[in-house]
């Protein structure tokens, strides 16, 4: 079981900097996400974009005020479960907080702030009316084990660089291989294209354009067993394909997911907070900032999710330490110790009298 | 003060909202819903205009001479859902005086 002072669910910008603003008050902090690497949606949906809202920064790409924030708060040492999902939490006797992962893995914290953005970021699913039925049964959204596709006939679904990258890759391993696009253009990296075109000249994926995956059927056991093109030249043409395997690679879009179970008060798809103070939620322990949060007059910028992670933090500090006394300090005049050993501070100015 | 300009919605429900669209704003298509609440919040705009989620795609039903689509909203709605040939995302739709009459639908929720 993993032990830490903060929990955070969701390792975006206002996640990682409440690590570097718990880090002042000592307190250690730990973060869940879905996606395999930190930073959110500013690394996932758009590194290479520029933002020009950040205080001091005229212009930054969000890729790269993730790396600084990542290095801003390096000496607080945060923890981190990644591509995992914060699916249940409970509250213990000791009125400590239980998370739990969608892989099983536990943690321990009495304060948990909920840092998650739009959601986690899920696979996005055709609309094919029963394909829910399907899932784990021929059916996956991403390729966890290309083993498993070995000597079988599968078929992809997409247009993106994933869509692509897949096709090729599963050409060499699986018997058949068919790539369904709704255009007959494809969107990803030149060379993927290439390769595809390469391949489907040399008869090794079956390319299907334009063209949709309309229906799915099943065997006796429940199996997935064809698959429904729906061809879409002069006259829409509707072709029957035996498989093993479908697999739609649609990209991911944002789901607010377990946490709307929480018991947690929700308006407007957020979770509402008090703004007055704290931000913390109808349940005691238990914080929503960024933009995950509502409250009157909410603006989700990032600047904003700063400003809650930092008053949150007060807030937790005093929760855990409800005898101590405190102070804020600026760091400017206090440093910045780690937790690593290191220190950084001010230099000491020089006194030097005319003689 | 620029002139507003009058423009159709349908919303996901059908019901169809006559409303001023200011041109002097910066707004945009996907950005006029949300203000009049045509879409519950959180359902539209959810990249918030990068053309990155197509949660505000329409359906163009007038012959109202639009900006063509670029490269990226093209590659969204390549990989989106419920897209007809009519298709549009509302982001990438600045609202400018070319725009009078327009008459759109919003599409389904994904």
């Amino acid at each position: 079981m993993i032990k830490t002072d903060i929990l955070i669910i969701g390792a975006g910008p206002t996640g990682l900097f409440t690590v570097f603003e718990a880090g002042l008050l000592k307190l250690k902090c730990h973060l869940i996400d879905a996606l395999p690497q930190p930073g959110g949606q500013c690394a996932e949906l758009y590194p290479k974009k520029p933002i020009y809202d950040i205080p001091g920064f005229p212009e930054v790409l969000a890729g790269n005020l993730v790396d600084n924030l990542m290095e801003q708060i390096k000496s607080f040492e945060p923890g981190f479960t990644l591509a995992e999902r914060a699916e249940t939490i409970e509250k213990l006797e000791d009125d400590t907080f239980l998370v739990t992962t969608n892989k099983g893995t536990q943690h321990n914290a009495p304060i948990v702030a909920i840092a998650g953005g739009l959601g986690s970021f899920e696979p996005r699913k055709p609309p094919i009316p029963n394909i829910a039925d399907f899932e784990d049964k021929g059916v996956s959204y991403m390729v966890k084990d290309p083993e498993v596709y070995r000597n079988k006939k599968v078929v992809i679904a997409g247009g993106g660089d994933s869509a692509l990258d897949w096709s090729i890759f599963l050409a060499d391993i699986a018997e058949e291989v068919t790539l369904v696009h709704r255009r007959n253009e494809f969107r990803g990296a030149l060379d993927s294209v290439d390769k595809v075109k390469e391949l489907k000249d040399l008869g090794k994926i079956n390319l299907m354009t334009p063209a949709e995956v309309d229906g799915l059927q099943a065997d006796e056991n429940g199996h997935l067993s064809s698959v429904v093109i729906k061809k879409k030249s002069e006259a829409t043409e509707e072709i029957q394909l035996e498989v093993d395997h479908f697999i739609p690679l649609f990209g991911l879009s944002p789901k607010l997911g377990p946490i709307g179970d929480w018991g947690l008060e929700i308006e407007k798809n957020a979770i509402k907070v008090d703004n007055t103070l704290d931000y913390q939620t109808n349940i005691p322990g238990i914080y929503a900032i960024g933009d995950v949060n509502t409250y009157p007059g909410k603006l989700k910028l990032i600047l904003c999710g700063f400003h809650e992670a930092t008053l949150m933090c007060q807030s937790a500090y005093k929760k855990i330490h409800p005898d101590k006394k405190y102070v804020m300090k600026y760091t400017t005049v206090g440093g910045v110790t780690g937790f690593d050993g290191t220190k950084k501070e001010a230099p000491k100015a020089v006194v030097k009298a005319i003689d | 003060m620029e002139q507003d300009v009058k423009i159709t919605i349908i919303d996901r429900e059908g019901e169809s909202h006559e409303i001023d669209a200011p041109t002097d704003m910066n707004m945009n298509l996907m950005e006029v819903v949300r203000s009049y609440e045509l879409a519950p919040e959180g359902t539209i705009g959810i990249c918030g205009g990068m053309a990155m989620c197509a949660s505000c795609q329409c359906y163009v039903l007038s012959d109202t001479e639009l900006p063509e689509m670029q490269d990226d909203e093209e590659a969204m709605l390549a990989e989106a859902f419920h897209v007809e040939n009519n298709s549009r995302l509302g982001c990438q739709i600045p609202i400018t005086e070319q725009l009078a009459g327009l008459k759109v639908q919003l599409a389904p929720k994904e």
